[in-house]
């Protein structure tokens, strides 16, 4: 690794993402109309959109009164995520979309669920903070915090600041009786009161609508740069990527792809010596024997790490992996003919398949089992024919089934969507 | 007091709010006689136990089970029927089952290190003490994973991963406490600012609910699929269930620490500091607070050098790749220095940082050379109330006449007050924690919250109402009750209970009965 190696590449992952590689962030698919999905009657759904918190609560219990189910929607860039819907009116969070609250001195914000994503950072990045979550935004940027939230969805950033769940440190949720709990509250620690943030988060809307999320935030960085290498062997891709994982640099993101023949290790550094930590990261890779690069602009091959999360015309699995597996899934990825993008040190990846066939998604989950293997995008008539979501363990379905009937006893929020269609 | 928790299912099991509104409160003669039935179902259990677990590992003589009737929150006392330790998940899973099967009460305790009363036994209840289950069952530092069963005590895991990893949540009893404990308590520590706390950490568990039913939430891998049970379940304190095998994630030891500890005139300039931090985007590993009378206290017993003429010492630890912990700390220096620090010692070396870090730990036990009592509370407020509490703690002091010392997560807002006050003299221990409640309700309403990271317990499930409402405590309520519909696992902690805590105040609401027509309300 030398200062020239540095100053070589502008496009570390070019080779990564040739032309008709990973989709740009605006063409996600999941946009389209709900009813070409096949999730809804072809006749399009009567839209409420609630103006407060209150008339979310207020229409859930006339829903819950009248056994009408609602779709809720929030910035629709993962509707054809989950099961089909059968609902009879949708829930739009768009009329909810105001920063409530930014304190910046205290590093946390209250948002309402129909923000996006992409005006809340624009409104922290003003007081050079940020939401530390960096998920795809889809179409327009739609994406909003109530989505994201209720998706669980994730970013590079997951590497150091965790998930949605680990930010989010309150909420309000409309539930389907009519009332409005609220868990948490406003300050990074506390621990008083059940975790129904949490709960909430990766729930998929199917345990009430939350109507005000409270989210930690962390100052900007003042400039980031990142370490990239590439290689044709998984094993040494692998290799690399653990090296980086275990060393104690501290990595702000640490990525991994893979596509056609060939791969690489991304790992993106913060603060005032960004450019020097980088070098480091670099000199490990070297020592791994893949050739590696610094890049002081580091925005677009994390921008393609993202887009590889979405694939919008064909197959994309989400696997819930360990860093140790990293070799076998990228190998998996290699001899499915699919391509692959992810967290290493996390284990959570996505891989995109070429062919949008049952056979396929088969192969994968039985390679990679135990592992969770949770089909997202997918074309309709595939969603048609598969579970998107692994089988749970018996117990735990029941656990879960339990929870449902008691936040959701009459079935009213996103009816069926979810894990063990619940 | 299964039966009382019972009392609260609404019709269709759907419960009733905050567990406040049954139509009629148990009187004394119910309870009576309700205690009378457990203890009598306890008994029959008692010879299960013993098959289960083998009798030298059940106690039941009172001079055994003296040990077990309180946790580290000494004022509260109960004495189980028996204490159980079983040795392995099975037999806990087993003890479990003989538990339900009688409908007896259970309460499961790690090293009983915990402030809250969150591990006092239920009168009459089993004690279930998890101490004999401290293997580190798997080391597994390439998927940096480390899985534990629950009485392995915290320091112990970071050890199990040394000297190339370390586990970060790190409670001040991390010596003591355990692993089982602090996924009950979501137990946080002095590095929670950057690192978080438990909840951040556990990947995995292995819980036997309360009819003995075994679950796996979670596993070693992240971002699974389904509810996010193990974020319901962590920080439950111990009232969903007992977890049984812990998997924790563990990060790698980094590569540079710096310390220092700035003195000041005053909190105000050293809460300014903090602010000025935070504001350079400065995230530090640690970031501690400690008053006058704190320091005053703890110098004598940890010579760690403080200046005990200070009115607030404030340790900052920064960690990270060692060129950019380099860089920053000059700037930290700068910031202290502006904020008019009178002194700023840096750490020469590890001794030195240890024994900066030891003052800090040494607050807490240093009380007792200045005061035969104290209480310790727990607030948090947003960060930047800081001064407009510690203002009012002040005040709220010379009114009671008691002196506090204040020692601080200062950070992430997480306030220990520490209430002295002489037992001996009637009425002080009442006024110290009548100051002591008040000086929550100002973290309150301040925006904060009644407890950082040790719990709700039986200690502070009455100032719950403080800060959530009948909707709120009813939702808790559902989460609890699909776990454990019986109210068997930890009962009488957490939701504040009319017996114990009055009538919750809030809006009156209808219990479901009233609006059917089935019940009335005298």
């Amino acid at each position: 690794m030398t200062e020239t190696a540095a100053s070589v590449s502008s496009e570390p992952f070019a080779e990564l993402s040739p032309a008709g590689g990973p989709p740009a962030e605006r063409q996600d698919p999941s946009s389209r109309p709900l009813a070409e999905r096949g999730a809804v009657p072809s006749e399009p759904l009567p839209t409420e959109t609630p103006a407060s918190a209150q008339e979310v609560a207020e229409l859930l219990r006339s829903c819950s009164e009248e056994g009408r189910r609602v779709r809720i929607v929030g910035g629709a860039t993962k509707l054809g995520w989950g099961n089909p819907v059968e609902a009879d009116l949708r829930l739009s969070t768009s009329g909810l979309t105001e920063i409530v609250e930014h304190d910046p001195g205290d590093l946390t914000a209250v948002l309402q669920p129909g923000l996006p994503l992409a005006e809340a950072q624009a409104a922290f990045a003003r007081a050079g903070q940020r939401l530390s979550l960096d998920p795809p935004l889809g179409k327009d940027e739609g994406a909003t915090i109530g989505g994201v939230l209720a998706a669980g969805d994730l970013g590079p950033l997951r590497h150091r600041y965790g998930a949605i769940r680990d930010l989010v440190i309150g909420v309000v949720v409309a539930l389907p009786d009519g009332t409005l709990a609220r868990a948490g509250g406003k300050v990074i620690k506390n621990v008083a009161g059940y975790d129904l943030a949490k709960l909430n988060a990766g729930a998929f809307g199917t345990l009430g609508v939350v109507v005000e999320v409270c989210v930690r935030l962390h100052p900007l960085p003042q400039q980031t740069a990142s370490a990239a290498a590439s290689t044709e062997d998984p094993a040494a891709l692998a290799r690399a990527a653990r090296r980086i994982a275990h060393s104690p640099l501290e990595s702000e993101a640490l990525d991994v792809a893979w596509r056609d023949g060939q791969g690489g290790v991304l790992a993106r550094y913060a603060g005032e010596t960004a450019p020097e930590q980088a070098r480091d990261a670099a000199a490990l890779l070297e020592e791994e024997g893949l050739p590696a690069h610094v890049h002081e602009d580091d925005g677009k091959p994390w921008a393609q790490q993202r887009a590889g999360q979405r694939s919008p015309d064909g197959v994309l699995i989400g696997v819930a992996g360990l860093l140790g597996d990293l070799e076998r899934v990228v190998s998996l990825a290699e001899e499915t003919g699919g391509a692959l993008v992810g967290r290493a040190a996390i284990g959570t990846t996505w891989l995109r398949l070429p062919e949008a066939d049952l056979a396929s998604v088969e192969r994968v989950r039985h390679a990679l089992a135990p592992h969770a293997c949770t089909v997202l995008d997918a074309p309709e008539e595939m969603r048609a024919a598969l579970d998107p979501w692994p089988a749970l363990e018996p117990g735990l379905l029941a656990l879960s089934r339990r929870l449902k009937e008691r936040f959701d006893p009459d079935g009213v929020c996103n009816p069926g969507l979810f894990a063990g269609g619940l | 007091m299964a039966e009382e928790e019972l009392a609260h299912e609404g019709p269709n099991g759907a419960p009733t709010a905050g567990g406040g509104s049954t139509p009629h409160a148990p009187t004394a003669l119910d309870e009576d006689e309700a205690r009378r039935e457990v203890a009598a179902r306890a008994d029959a259990l008692v010879a299960r136990l013993r098959e289960i677990c083998g009798d030298p590992h059940v106690y039941t003589h009172p001079h055994q089970l003296r040990t077990y009737e309180s946790d580290g929150l000494l004022h509260y006392r109960a004495s189980p029927r028996a204490v159980v330790l079983p040795s392995t998940a099975e037999e806990v899973r087993d003890v479990v089952r003989a538990c339900h099967g009688e409908r007896v009460p259970f309460v499961a305790r790690g090293a009983g290190s915990g402030l809250s009363g969150g591990a006092l036994p239920v009168e009459d209840g089993i004690l279930i003490g998890l101490s004999r289950l401290r293997r580190v069952l798997e080391v597994d530092l390439v998927n940096q994973r480390v899985v534990v069963e629950p009485g392995v005590t915290n320091t112990e895991v970071s050890k199990a991963v040394a000297p190339t990893h370390f586990y970060p949540p790190d409670p001040s009893s991390q010596v003591v406490c355990t692993i089982g404990g602090n996924v009950a308590e979501n137990s946080g520590g002095a590095h929670c600012f950057k690192y978080g706390f438990t909840t951040n950490y556990v990947t995995g568990l292995e819980v036997v609910l309360s009819d003995g039913e075994v679950v796996e939430l979670g596993g070693k891998a992240a971002d699974g699929p389904g509810y996010d049970l193990l974020g319901a379940f962590v920080g439950s304190e111990g009232t969903l269930g007992i977890a049984t095998k812990i998997t924790l994630r563990v990060c790698p030891v980094p590569e540079h620490v710096r310390i220092l500890v700035a003195f000041f005139d005053t909190t105000e300039a050293a809460a300014a500091t903090v602010s000025d931090l935070v504001d350079d985007g400065m995230v530090p590993a640690a970031i501690e607070m400690m008053d006058g009378p704190a320091i005053r206290a703890s110098e004598p017993m940890a010579n760690a050098g403080f200046r005990t003429d200070a009115g607030a010492a404030l340790l900052v630890e920064l960690d990270g790749s060692r060129a950019e912990v380099s860089a920053r700390f000059e700037e930290l220096n700068e910031v202290c220095e502006r904020n008019g620090s009178i002194e700023i010692k840096v750490a020469a070396d590890e001794a030195e940082a240890q024994r900066f870090w030891r003052a800090r730990k040494a607050a807490f036990p240093a009380m007792g050379r200045i005061s035969t009592h104290y209480f310790v509370q727990d607030g948090v407020l947003p960060r930047t109330k800081l001064t407009e509490v510690l203002k009012r703690i002040e005040e709220l002091g010379e009114e009671y006449g008691l002196q506090v010392a204040n020692v601080f997560h200062a950070g992430d807002g997480n306030l220990h007050p520490l209430v002295c006050y002489d037992g001996a003299t009637e009425g002080e221990a009442e006024r110290a924690e009548e100051l002591s409640g008040l000086i929550l309700s100002a973290c309150v309403e301040a925006g904060g919250s009644i407890t950082g990271e040790h719990g709700v317990g039986v200690d502070k499930m009455c100032y719950m109402p403080k800060i959530f409402g009948p909707d709120d405590l009813a939702a808790f309520e559902r989460l609890r009750r699909a776990f454990d519909p019986e109210g068997l696992a930890n009962p009488g902690k957490v939701m504040p209970t009319p017996r114990l805590c009055g009538e919750v105040p809030g809006p009156y609401r209808q219990h479901p009965l009233e609006v059917a027509g089935v019940a009335e309300r005298f």
